[in-house]
Parts: structure tokens; C-alpha cells; sequence
């Protein structure tokens, strides 16, 4: 024991000198910060990813990864996290850091689809036999149904589930703003627990069996469902939806520090090869790639969606009007 | 010889009622332990071993636990130590001279006591992070303190901190300085008195303090999750690869981890009930003698 509690700190004090000087061997190492319920994705991505370097290039890449509420990771890298690639739930989390400076202003020029590898939407995962009766987004605001979605402020799922509930509101008959917010308002009054991450919400649903439906993006849903028990949850498609389009940007300024611009460029366009799009498919991600696409087509619902764009002018008036300090998140009054 | 006599009556006269309120005192002591430490802790071993040894051992030995129990024990490493050495000039501070701010100094020792932890994470990254008072400047000399171990190291230190001096000062206080001033009078240096006369006198309740400090360090949550930056297998502490686990659907690798935070626990409070066994005359401040 106190051999190998020796050679262990020994180690880490070697460890440490090297991170302190800066001398590291040929291999290369990037840190992808990114949004809560991709943990998986990124594992199998990433090792392909390496697999794919090795051999084209002989080195050893290494992918570490941060998972957290989109909203908070932002705010990580914003406070000096040292991300060489961001892969958000939302593009305004990644212009919040590209208004730092930290990345360019284009960075959603920089890549195919808006710099979007795959596409997502958000569903309702209630429990076995639907117990509550719930299939739309009507149903979430009756009294007694408790739904759980994570802090809008952190998350960047809660975000789309937010925009998603008042879409549905202003797309009904005679809807406007004021009616929609009425409606978001009702809906966030029947929220017992704000997690910070999707993550967080899925857990709390699940395996702390607090509420009745779970606002969950489709991969977050069909993921819990695969790993805690078909027979235990069911997935509820309602009428209409969004369009989540989580984007991904190299952050400019790590990458030119560190020199690592090109495995970091490398990476994000791999995530649109056929072989990444494969693996985007199988956990439960729409891929753009019409192969991957056709393959994984039966485990996705056919749901009615709308953009962000076309429904609120994009995510930067998105953000201003609705999630910004004193904005219309703000004024529900939610956890007052 | 009488008295024993006497008493043995009395006992068995003792009203029922009196009798009943003592098993029911007892019986809610217990219950209240037995529900609220001993079933969550044996509730952590079963969870870590539901899917039996060989998951349990995986666990463990995956490189991103292990490289969470190395960067656990490294900060720990670091912390304590200084810990000791601040906890002991603090106390050796207050109780031995008045100074001006001694009571600041009081208070300020108790303050990571009463803020929250999380609290204690944000000041480093308002002070240290890149958007931070000293952000700049560190990045322009290419210093990482924030998201990377020092930072850990920092905010471990600070929620750690009271632990010693709060242990000592009050051993301290109660032994008073005669012995020292004894020892200065016979002609012993500084250092002589303290490694002579303070260090013995007050080497059990160090220890103990120096036990919870540990203890603390190794478990501690709040203050190093908002620090650390959550990056696998660089700069999760065991706590926050608890909670990564846990998030990952992997619950027996979660509670196989939590269960080794557990054992760190339970030797903790072994250490601590034999220390205050074998020494409890020497961790209450020895305050009847001479009194």
C-alpha cells in the first residue's frame, strides 16, 4: 500500500512538473466542454475519432470531456476552462463565449448546417400506462401533473423545452405572446424541481421518481428508456415541437495557444463523416447523413416541428427577450 | 460497604415510569442512528456490490476512478500539511499573546464554517477566473489555477481550514502557558519549548484535528465542483466522480466509488472514537487540573 501510495504521488508530482512546463510527449490531448446528455456520444466519437488520427496521422489523440448544463459549461470556458472544441445545446451559448472574445464572430459559417452535425427535438417521457393521460402540451398545465424540466437559466435543453411550450401556445387558435406566456407560466407553476442540467432532470424522473412527465430532449428520452427498462417509461410525441439544433465551434483563441487548431478543425469535421454520423444515430441523434439517417429512421417519432428562426428570429433575440436577467423567464416569477 | 447495600433496594423501587422514559430515550437514540447513518452506509456497500464483485472491482480500478482517487489524495496531500501548520501557528497565535484583531482573527478562522461552500468555489473563480480580478494577469503569464488542480488544492484549503485551529484553540487555552514559561526560564530556545513542551502537550487533539481535516479535504463537494471544470480523468476529485457516475446511469459504479468515500468515513471515526478513548483526558481541555 504505501509503495503504490508512493509511486502514486510520486506520479502525480511528475505529473504535475510536466503540466507546470508544458513538456508533454508527442501525444495530443483535446478537452470537448459540452452540454449534459451527450456523455455517450462523445465516448463513442471521440475513440473513433483517435482511431481515425492514429491512422492517418500516427499520433495519439486524446478527448477529455466536461459534461454539464449547457448554459453553465458556456460560463466555464467564459471563465478560462480551456475547451479547444465547444459542443452546446444552443448557438447563443456559443456566441456568449464568442462574445468574450474567445471565438470569431463567423464561427457558424465555419462548418455545414449552421456548424449543426445532428439534430434533435423534445418529447415527453411519462411513466408506464401514461398514468396522467398526457399527449400534448395542454395536458402539462392541468392542475396535479407534475412536470420536470431542468433551469432554463443553465440548461440549454430546458431552454428548447421552454421555446418549444410556447410555440405550441402561439400556434394555437388566437394565440399570441400574452397567451403564451400565461401558458408557459402555468406550465413552469406545475415544476416541483429546477435541475441545472438535462442530465440532472432525467435522474430526478427516473430513479428519484419525482413528477409525471419528463420535458426531455428525444436522444435524453429514448436513451432513458434503453437503460432503465423498457417496460417502465413511455415516450409521448406531442403535436408539435422544435427544432433543436445544438451547435459546435473550435474555440479560437485555446486552439492558437496551444497550437492545436488543426486536430481541433479535424475533430468537428469528422463529426459530420458518415462514420460519426452513424454513431450520432445510434444514440438516438437525427443525423444530417441521408445513410445514417435511413438506417436509424424507425427508432425516431415523426414529429411535427418549427425552428427557432422562423418562430423567434433566431437564438440571440430568443435569448434576450425570454432568458436574459429581468426577461420573460424572469417575470414568471418560477421557484418564487 | 453500606451504602452498596442500600443502593441495591433502591434500584429495584425505581418507579416504572422513570424505566420506561429510559428504554424509550434509548430505543429513539438508536432508531434515529440505526435510520439515519447505519442504513444509508449499508445501503452504499449493497448498492456497490448489487452487481457483484467483479462490477464493483471495475469500478474501482477504471483509469478515471483511479486518476479521481490520485488527484484526491494529491490535493489532500497538499492541504492538510498546510492546514496543520496554519491551524497550529493560529492557535499558538490566539492563545498565547493579545493583539489587536485578536477576535477578527477568531472570527475569520470559523468563516469558511459558515459560508457555503459553493460560495467558497465562486470567490476563486471572481478572483482567479478569466474574467476575474486577477484573470488577465495569470493568463498573460499562462498561470492555470481555475479548472485545474491548483484551484482544487485552493478551495480544499479554504473549507478545510478551521478544522485544526478550532481543535486546538480551545486544548490550548485551557493548559494555559505555565509550562512554556517554565521552560523559558530554564534557558530553552523557541523551538526547544515548542517541540519539547507545546507539541506533547497538544499531539492528540493535533491529530484529531488533523483526522477531520483530512476527512473533510477528501469528501468535500460543493467548493471543488465549481472549480474544477468537471474535466474526466484530469480534474474529478472521488465526490465528483460520484456524481458523473451517478449521471451516467452507471449506479453500482457510483456506489462502488462513494463506498470507498465511505471507508475513508468509518476509519475517520474509528481513529476519532479510539483517540477519544485513549486520550479523551488530553482532547477535553484539560481544564480541572489546578483549578
Amino acid at each position: 500500500m504505501s509503495i503504490s501510495l508512493r509511486r502514486t504521488l510520486l506520479g502525480s508530482l511528475l505529473w504535475l512538473a510536466a503540466a507546470a512546463t508544458g513538456v508533454h510527449a508527442a501525444d495530443v490531448s483535446l478537452l470537448n466542454v459540452s452540454y449534459d446528455p451527450t456523455r455517450e456520444l462523445y465516448k463513442d466519437v471521440s475513440a473513433a475519432f483517435s482511431a481515425q488520427w492514429k491512422k492517418d496521422k500516427g499520433d495519439t489523440v486524446t478527448v477529455n470531456a466536461s459534461h454539464g448544463g449547457s448554459g453553465k459549461q458556456a460560463r466555464s470556458v467564459i471563465d478560462g476552462l480551456e475547451a479547444d472544441v465547444v459542443t452546446l445545446a444552443l448557438a447563443y451559448d456559443i456566441d456568449a463565449i464568442a462574445d468574450k472574445g474567445l471565438i470569431k464572430p463567423d464561427w457558424q459559417q465555419r462548418l455545414p448546417h449552421n456548424a449543426t452535425p445532428y439534430t434533435s427535438t423534445i418529447v415527453f417521457l411519462v411513466r408506464k400506462g401514461n398514468p396522467k393521460g398526457i399527449k400534448d402540451w395542454n395536458d402539462l398545465i392541468k392542475p396535479g401533473v407534475e412536470v420536470i424540466t431542468p433551469n432554463p437559466k443553465t440548461s440549454g435543453g430546458a431552454r428548447w423545452n421552454y421555446l418549444a411550450a410556447w410555440g405550441y401556445a402561439l400556434k394555437q387558435p388566437g394565440g399570441n405572446d400574452a397567451k403564451a406566456k400565461e401558458f408557459v407560466a402555468a406550465l413552469f407553476k406545475n415544476v416541483p424541481v429546477l435541475d441545472t442540467g438535462a442530465r440532472g432532470s432525467t435522474t430526478t424522473f427516473v430513479q428519484r421518481g419525482i413528477g409525471d412527465v419528463l420535458l426531455a430532449w428525444e436522444n435524453e428520452a429514448l436513451l432513458a428508456r434503453q437503460e432503465l427498462g423498457q417496460d417502465q417509461f413511455e415516450i409521448v410525441v406531442p403535436s408539435i415541437s422544435i427544432l433543436a439544433e445544438p451547435p459546435v465551434a473550435v474555440v479560437d483563441k485555446v486552439v492558437d495557444k496551444r497550437g492545436s487548431r488543426a486536430v481541433a478543425e479535424a475533430y468537428l469535421k469528422f463529426l459530420y463523416t458518415p462514420e460519426a454520423q452513424d454513431i450520432a444515430g445510434k444514440h438516438y441523434y437525427r443525423p444530417y447523413d441521408e445513410k445514417a439517417a435511413t438506417k436509424y429512421a424507425a427508432a425516431f417519432p415523426k414529429v411535427a416541428t418549427f425552428t427557432i428562426a422562423e418562430q423567434f428570429g433566431g437564438w440571440k433575440q430568443a435569448q434576450a427577450t425570454h432568458f436574459a436577467d429581468g426577461g420573460v423567464f424572469d417575470q414568471l416569477g418560477v421557484g418564487k | 460497604m453500606a451504602a452498596v447495600v442500600s443502593a441495591a433496594p433502591l434500584r429495584r423501587h425505581r418507579p416504572i415510569g422513570r424505566r420506561l422514559v429510559h428504554g424509550l430515550l434509548i430505543g429513539v437514540a438508536l432508531g434515529f442512528l440505526l435510520l439515519f447513518l447505519l442504513l444509508p452506509l449499508a445501503a452504499v456497500f449493497v448498492e456497490a456490490l448489487r452487481k457483484g464483485l467483479g462490477t464493483y472491482v471495475a469500478a474501482i480500478v477504471h483509469p478515471e476512478a483511479l486518476a479521481a482517487i490520485e488527484l484526491t489524495l494529491l490535493v489532500a496531500v497538499i492541504a492538510v500539511p498546510l492546514n496543520t501548520v496554519f491551524g497550529v501557528a493560529a492557535a499558538w497565535a490566539m492563545t498565547h499573546f493579545d493583539f489587536r484583531g485578536k477576535a477578527l482573527l477568531g472570527a475569520l478562522i470559523d468563516l469558511p464554517f459558515s459560508v457555503s461552500p459553493v460560495v467558497s468555489g465562486l470567490i476563486y473563480v471572481l478572483l482567479f477566473g478569466a474574467q476575474g480580478w486577477f484573470g488577465p494577469w495569470l493568463q498573460a503569464h499562462d498561470i492555470k489555477l481555475i479548472f485545474a488542480v491548483p484551484g482544487l488544492v485552493l478551495a480544499t484549503i479554504f473549507v478545510t481550514l478551521p478544522f485544526v485551529a478550532r481543535e486546538l484553540i480551545p486544548l490550548m487555552q485551557a493548559q494555559g502557558s505555565d509550562e512554556e514559561e517554565a521552560a523559558r526560564v530554564l534557558g530553552a530556545s523557541g523551538w526547544q519549548i515548542f517541540f519539547r513542551v507545546t507539541l506533547p502537550n497538544i499531539r492528540w487533539a493535533l491529530l484529531y484535528g488533523v483526522l477531520l481535516c483530512n476527512a473533510r479535504a477528501m469528501g468535500e463537494f460543493g467548493a471543488v465542483s465549481v472549480v474544477s471544470g468537471h474535466i474526466r480523468g484530469l480534474t474529478n476529485t472521488l465526490p465528483l466522480h460520484v456524481e458523473i457516475l451517478y449521471n451516467d446511469y452507471n449506479y453500482a459504479g457510483a456506489f462502488a466509488v462513494a463506498s470507498l468515500l465511505a471507508l475513508l468515513a468509518l476509519v475517520t471515526l474509528c481513529l476519532k472514537t479510539f483517540l477519544e478513548w485513549r486520550y479523551g483526558s488530553e482532547l477535553a481541555a484539560r481544564a480541572p487540573r489546578g483549578h
